[in-house]
């Protein structure tokens, strides 16, 4: 129906071009159009936050972002968190805290935390469980998410990636 | 999603043509945190999205302590928490600009959209009306002023015609003797909707011993925010105690109409605007002094 616009963004560090329909989701254009599948679609309304990425800096629902605004944005999926040197320290602490069960909300989770520990790099518990709100886990209780996230910051590694 | 046109607008003159030209088929995007939603769901229906964040307009946040905040419609929530003078001066508008949905809702809500949608329960609009906000709408005529107690027609209705849309909202520069405070009451810690959510301001004399002026507005217990005038014009002149707050808070509540659904009975709703109302005004008067 609609036509088609060309969108160039800047994604994980690459630049991408990519046609959209100006009703699609930035989503929907990672997942199918990009194959960055790592964003997932919880709700498809901004409750869920298993859609996040990071926009220019800001944390978003990519579900609640059309992807023709993405025009000259820079875009970090979940697919650009690990570095050459492998799993980033918020990655490698879920893992030690198995701070995931079913793990359909890690990417969104990772996404916040990463965000939150970019604007506030020692957080406390209480700042963590506000900032990580919005987004939601229906296996763990939340608790070791929390431990996972407080821990990355705590660890030298930390001070290793920026951002 | 339904299939609809994109226009990043550059000019407000565009805005106001491409609106004057399609009617009740365009829609205007800021954050889209509810608009996208909408038109996903099929509640709102659009041939035509007009982004405006590539105007100055709606995107510029400019304070000084002499002429107060020109906040555009489309400036995020977090634009306003991140800038420490906003932050500073604006205690009562923070209230509300940290509490709307979660960190990434944040960071592309804005008061202005927040506005516009004219939900009954919206967190920002009873503290707007307490610092005592006023819209400037842009249309075929030029611009166009209206405070925001009067902008809200009814649930989802705003009193803007179709070629009308908001660019900015003019927040006065708080006087000497200020404070302002918003709260609302959900049965969870965050994320959620009000029950009744209260804004309220004060202006203190100069001992910080009476109450010259004050304002306080309700959220989720009428169908649009309620302006309850009466309650601050009992103020004005009291000596800042309990008392007069206690005053307040019942002409308040007496001024709730609110209906009975799955956040609360109506019966619940009436009771909870007065106790929050004694809460915030208490808040505001704490801030005015502390200021």
């Amino acid at each position: 129906m609609s036509n088609l616009v060309r969108v160039q963004a800047k994604i994980n560090g690459q630049d991408k071009e990519f046609l959209a329909e100006p009703r699609q989701s930035l989503l929907e254009i990672l997942r199918e159009n990009l194959q960055l599948t790592g964003a997932k679609e919880g709700c498809n309304n901004g409750n869920c936050g298993a859609c996040n990425v990071i926009m220019n800096g800001i944390l978003v629902n990519s579900c609640l972002v059309l992807a023709v605004e993405a025009e000259d944005a820079e875009l970090t999926t979940i697919e650009g968190v690990a570095g050459p040197q492998g799993l980033h320290p918020l990655q490698q602490k879920f893992l030690e805290h198995a701070a995931l069960q079913c793990g359909i909300c890690t990417p969104g989770f990772i996404i916040s935390a990463k965000a939150l520990l970019a604007k506030n790099p020692d957080p406390t518990e209480h700042e963590v469980r506000l900032w990580l709100a919005g987004n939601l886990c229906r296996c763990t209780g939340y608790d070791k998410i929390v431990r996972a996230v407080l821990d990355a910051a705590d660890s030298p590694e930390m001070e290793a990636v920026s951002g | 999603m339904q299939a609809f046109d994109y226009v990043r607008a550059t000019s407000v003159d565009e805005v106001v043509s491409l609106l004057a030209e399609n009617g009740d088929q365009a829609r205007v995007l800021s954050g889209g945190t509810d608009l996208l939603v909408a038109l996903r769901e099929g509640r709102r229906r659009a041939k035509l999205v007009i982004d405006v964040k590539a105007l100055p307009e709606t995107t510029e946040m400019v304070y000084s302590p002499d002429s107060g905040l020109r906040l555009g419609a489309a400036v995020p929530c977090h634009r306003m928490y991140d800038d420490k003078a906003v932050a500073q001066a604006y205690p009562g508008l923070m209230d509300a600009a940290t509490l709307i949905g979660g960190t990434q809702i944040q960071g592309r809500a804005s008061m202005g959209g927040n506005l516009c949608n004219a939900s009954p329960a919206a967190d920002s609009i009873p503290t707007l009306i307490a610092h005592g906000a006023v819209a400037v709408i842009a249309g075929p005529n030029g611009k166009r002023e209206l405070p925001v107690e009067e902008f809200c027609t009814g649930p989802g209705r705003h009193a803007m015609q179709d070629s009308e849309f908001l660019l900015y909202l003019n927040i006065p520069a708080p006087v000497d003797g200020f404070g302002g405070a918003y709260r609302r009451f959900i049965p969870r810690n965050e994320m959620d909707i009000a029950v009744v959510g209260c804004g309220a301001s004060v202006v203190l004399d100069e001992g910080r011993s009476k109450i010259v002026s004050a304002r306080v507005s309700l959220g989720a217990v009428a169908p649009t925010p309620l302006f309850v005038q009466a309650a601050g014009d009992a103020l004005a002149g009291k000596a800042a105690n309990a008392d007069a707050v206690e005053e307040a808070a019942r002409i308040a509540q007496d001024a709730a109409k609110p209906i009975s659904d799955m956040r609360g009975t109506a019966e619940y709703r009436k009771h909870i605007a007065g106790v929050l109302t004694r809460r915030v005004l208490t808040q505001a008067i704490d801030r005015a002094k502390a200021a």
